[in-house]
């Protein structure tokens, strides 16, 4: 056989079966996880506005302290028990799911430089071929304007990967993700 | 909270796949990638420790028998019995141990055990049609189950599915994260379905098709197949952080 990678193909309609019905995830971090405790509400959209309510989003982290829950993050330092680190959900009618978790420390990025604390993120679809990676940062985090990755975004749609607070209860943020148009 | 960031790592990025072996985003015969494929370029993430770790999973994720969809219900499920086997592997053609896959299905009929899935084709009461393994150390997984039937879609006037059966595989890191379809030997409808033909070269068409194993095969019992996965591999040179 040759060693060439497989091709991507949608996740359909009825990935509920397989992936969230048993195996869904919404706490990437427990209650006992040290750090500033989060709720993230993500929402899909497709190019119309519409809400996408066959989506699936998944969720990688690091902990409080910026570690990874994996074995090829070298540092001595061991991962917070109650972070898990990973989430997966379905979105629902509205296009929405809600991650329970907290907001990750600082991880290094190239050349040494730190990383502002972010979400990784992989969205699936029908109707996507391929999944998407995108990231999740936090509005009004110190630093932000100066994050290597966040900088090779255009600065006009960067707000686009920003999680904005909810006004109306603390600790909640939003993430729209608008899968094309005009965002 | 504390902050470990000027810890210095050594990381080694996962190669980009080539785009032809890939499918296109917009793929207009498939009508939902029109309003749910990207039409701004992707920008290029560069891979840090975020995109080289991904959740790892083990023994204690799987339950025995969770790749056995022949037994989850008492009786037996209707239709053709299948093994289905491959290995894992990554692009420099090393074995994936530890790989969680999880499967999904229609039935022999051609029908999910899914809400939305109502079209007038009998469930079957003795297959749910979603399984799970891991890997192991060679790379190699196996499953038993039924060969799916063909079902309708609503894409286009008269649209059917080929059979297939859904693959998610998580590898080493969130950048080897893969779902895919898998395919059966000498399907007519593989020509004109626009999900599989959204992948363009036919030598990576060629990679999404199961084959037919007389040595899995198992006499008055069930017919095996082979289908191996390739990820995403580790580029040469490690990037110190
Ligand atoms: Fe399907």
């Amino acid at each position: 056989m040759d060693f060439v990678p497989i091709p991507s193909q949608t996740v359909g309609p009825y990935f509920h079966l397989g992936l969230t019905e048993k195996h869904s995830a919404s706490c990437i971090a427990s209650s006992t996880a040290n750090g500033e405790h989060v709720w993230v509400t993500c929402r899909v959209f497709d190019g119309d506005g519409a809400p996408v309510d066959d989506a699936m989003i998944e969720v990688w982290q690091a902990d409080s302290e910026g570690k990874y829950n994996h074995p090829d993050d070298l540092r001595e330092k061991q991962s917070d028990p109650g972070c898990h680190g990973f989430g997966r959900l379905g979105t629902a009618a509205d296009g929405s799911c809600q991650f329970e978790t907290i907001k990750p420390g600082s991880v290094p990025g190239r050349a040494g430089v730190p990383q502002v604390p972010h979400l990784n993120l992989a969205v699936f679809a029908r109707g996507l071929l391929n999944h998407l990676y995108t990231r999740l940062y936090f509005a009004g985090e110190p630093g932000n304007e100066k994050d290597p990755v966040l900088g090779l975004v255009p600065q006009e749609r960067r707000g686009t990967l920003m999680a904005q607070p909810d006004p109306a209860r603390s600790g909640h943020w939003c993430f729209d993700i608008h899968l094309c148009g005009a965002q | 909270m504390g902050h470990l960031s000027n810890a210095r790592s050594i990381i080694t990025a996962y190669r980009r796949p080539d785009p032809s072996s890939q499918p296109v985003l917009l793929h207009e015969p498939y009508r939902a990638t029109i309003r749910r494929a990207p039409r701004k370029p992707l920008i290029l993430l560069p891979h840090t420790l975020s995109e080289v770790t991904g959740p790892v999973y083990g023994p204690e994720d799987i339950t025995e028998g969770d790749n056995d969809l022949t037994h989850q219900r008492g009786g037996e499920p209707l239709g053709e019995r299948m093994i289905l086997t491959g290995r894992v592997l990554d692009d420099n053609g090393r074995p994936v141990s530890q790989a969680l896959l999880e499967i999904w299905q229609a039935n022999a009929a051609g029908r999910y055990l899914h809400v939305k899935d109502q079209h007038p084709a009998p469930l079957d009461p003795n297959f749910t049609g979603a399984g799970r393994t891991l890997t192991d150390e060679n790379g190699c997984y196996r499953f038993v189950t039924i060969k799916p039937g063909a079902y309708p879609w609503l894409n286009h006037y008269n649209a059917w599915r080929p059979a297939h059966i859904h693959f998610s595989i998580f590898g080493r890191a969130f950048a080897t994260r893969l779902v895919t379809q898998m395919y059966f030997p000498g399907d007519p409808l593989c020509a004109i379905d626009p999900i599989f033909q959204s992948v363009r070269d036919e030598e990576a068409q060629q990679r999404l098709i199961a084959r037919l194993d007389l040595e899995t095969t198992q006499p008055q019992w069930a017919l095996g197949y082979r289908f191996d996965i390739v990820l995403r591999g580790r580029e040469a040179t490690p990037l110190e952080t």
